[in-house]
């Protein structure tokens, strides 16, 4: 798993690569939680090279809305989740947590 | 039915949806249910590390991975703690981002991709078996 952070003027694009499991969840969970700790709480999730997800990483999405939903000072959005993806997160009743988008212009743009 | 084991830790999950994969993958199951397939191994194998196996160094978990005809059958045993499924609460989808639990949320999948899944506890460990229907 890869992650990288772009810091734009209105949100941070944090891009994740590969896969997120139990094994890599934590490594994803620092990367969410440094934003967080630098301030930012407008995060663009980039899923759009992300292979797999299980509950470890849908666990680390929703610690990291709570925190940046609190005193309304942001949202975590995802972008480009894959159909697999999707409908793990469907199942898991976790789509309507969070905003969606095709690419990442909009989501950045949405901020 | 051959049984491969797998040291207890999460660095093996890659390992365990491959052996799944393969083995659906040559069964005829869809590319969707292959995924299904995985994301449900990862959520049993993953609960059993983190749980039945917690604070326990150097665990392993027997796995099989067969197809009985058009079922695709898969076995976990480990010697952990026991695990009763009765006893944990059903994840709430409807709640919303405060109250939403995590907690059940692995077996709630797991229960949601397979077809059956059932567990066993007794002196030899627990035994976990899910199996699902290639479509």
């Amino acid at each position: 798993m890869e992650i990288t952070t772009q810091e734009f003027k209105h949100c941070d694009l944090i891009k994740v690569k590969g896969r997120v499991d139990s094994a890599t969840a934590p490594d994803f969970s620092k990367a969410l939680e440094k934003a967080n700790n630098d301030g930012h709480f407008k995060i663009a999730v980039d899923m759009s090279e992300l292979e797999y997800m299980s509950s470890a990483g849908f666990r680390a999405l929703l610690a990291t809305q709570r925190n940046c939903k609190k005193l309304n000072r942001g949202e975590l959005v995802l972008v480009s989740i894959s159909d697999r993806i999707r409908e793990a997160l469907e199942l898991a009743g976790f789509t309507e947590l969070f905003k969606t988008f095709d690419n990442t212009v909009d989501a950045v743009g949405s901020f | 039915m051959p049984k491969i084991t797998f040291p207890a830790r999460f660095e093996l999950l890659d390992e365990i949806r491959d052996l799944v994969a393969h083995t659906a993958r040559d069964g005829g199951f869809t590319e969707k249910d292959i995924y299904s397939l995985q994301l449900a191994a990862d959520e049993a194998a993953s609960n059993i590390i983190e749980h039945a196996y917690l604070g326990v160094a150097d665990a392993s978990i027997d796995i099989s991975c067969d197809m009985q005809s058009d079922l695709i059958v898969i076995t976990m045993h480990d010697t952990g703690q026991s695990f009763d499924p009765a006893k944990v609460k059903k994840p709430n989808l409807e709640a919303d981002l405060s109250d939403r639990q995590i907690g059940g949320l692995g077996i709630y999948l797991m229960r949601k991709l397979m077809d059956e899944v059932s567990y066993e506890s007794n002196l030899t460990g627990n035994l976990l078996t899910m199996t699902k229907r290639r479509r």
